[in-house]
């Protein structure tokens, strides 16, 4: 038999098993529209829940962005302080992130599209169930009984169909969005977990300590180079070596614990980042 | 005679129309039963098309559809599971 007529087939006896139900078949159009009403909010809670994993997803993906790229200045900071190996390092990870923000793109055209579906079907849901009500108060009001379970059942049968297509899609789209959901908590734990954090975040990575360190290290000699300089043209050392040192110096050997040590740091970090 | 692609909506197709939407729905009826994914993601594309160029139905006309397509994104194998028994519509 035919694709076509199979289906229908299914579709049909449905509808009727529901509709066999019915005694007085007018007193089952306000069940009806209830049920639709119902159905519609459904749709509408659908189109809200797909719209915060769409959100969710966005929120994600920009995360991962800038994390990307931070590692891709890393990358220039140690190549540009000749650390291939360090700038080797920052762009692999970063195109292990880079995977992920696929993943999470692809996700998102994806919610996109059921939110767009669902909002367009309950769009139809709606101008449906505006019909069916004007029809129902119609029939409640002109009809008896037997009359009315003819226009009933035209009415029904437009509506029912309707409903259970719109149910299946509000079925497929929950279905979709909690695939999604599942795999964007994966990465909120990995994100809160620190594995990807470590790359960037708050905790200072290798890649990050060892460019503070070189950073540190060389702004310690070029002080001390500026200072031999002074020392050995002889002009004015003091006025000059004594704003030097809390500056940048704080590290040398030569200057021991004069100021605190976490105060003189923190430029040094600033340049870092 | 009129048709309804789930979560799209329903289109009315013109009774010569047809003897073309049978032979549409044989392609794909063989690509069903050959379990060939590729030719029925081609054959069913093409049904949808053909449907899809009848005259849309006003979405405030409540009228039953004499046909019911699955959505366009559907798989071989939820197609399968739709004509096989009651896979489609719940309650």
């Amino acid at each position: 038999m035919s694709i076509f007529k199979r289906m229908s087939t299914i579709f049909k006896a449905k509808a009727n098993s529901a509709l066999d139900k019915a005694e007085d078949p007018r007193e089952t159009l306000d069940y009806s529209y209830q049920k639709q009403l119902e159905l519609l909010q459904k749709v509408r809670r659908g189109v809200a829940d797909v719209a915060t994993s769409r959100k969710r997803v966005e929120l994600q993906a920009s995360q991962l962005q800038s994390q990307s790229a931070k590692l891709q200045e890393q990358a220039q900071k140690a190549l540009s302080m000749g650390r291939e190996d360090l700038a080797r390092e920052a762009l692999t990870r970063k195109s292990g992130l880079q995977g992920q923000i696929d993943d999470l793109q692809t996700q998102h055209a994806q919610l996109q599209g059921e939110e767009e579906k669902l909002t367009l079907a309950s769009q139809r849901l709606q101008a449906k169930v505006e019909s069916f009500r004007t029809r129902k108060e119609t029939i409640k009001a002109t009809y008896t009984a037997a009359e009315a379970q003819t226009r009933i059942n035209e009415a029904f049968s437009g509506i029912s169909e309707e409903m259970s297509d719109v149910g299946l899609a509000v079925q497929r789209a929950e279905d979709k969005t909690q695939q999604m959901q599942a795999r964007a908590g994966a990465i909120d734990e990995l994100l809160a977990s620190g594995a990807l954090d470590d790359a960037s975040g708050t905790n200072k990575d290798n890649i990050t300590l060892e460019l503070e360190r070189m950073s540190s290290g060389s702004d310690v000699e070029s002080e001390l180079a500026a200072m031999k300089a002074q020392l050995a043209g002889g002009g004015a050392p003091k006025e000059i070596s004594g704003e030097t040192p809390g500056a940048a110096a704080p590290q040398s050997a030569q200057q021991p614990v004069q100021q605190p040590a976490a105060e003189p740091v923190r430029p040094q970090d600033g340049d870092v980042r | 005679m009129i048709v309804r692609i789930m979560g799209e909506g329903q289109w009315r197709l013109a009774d010569d129309k047809l003897d073309a939407l049978n032979a549409v729905d044989g392609d794909l009826e063989k690509a069903v039963s050959a379990g060939d994914e590729a030719a029925f993601q081609t054959a069913f594309a093409a049904l949808l098309e053909f449907v899809r160029s009848g005259d849309k139905l006003p979405d405030t006309e409540l009228h039953d559809s004499d046909a019911i397509l699955p959505p366009s994104d559907s798989s071989l194998a939820e197609m399968r599971e739709l004509i096989s028994g009651d896979g489609l519509i719940a309650g």
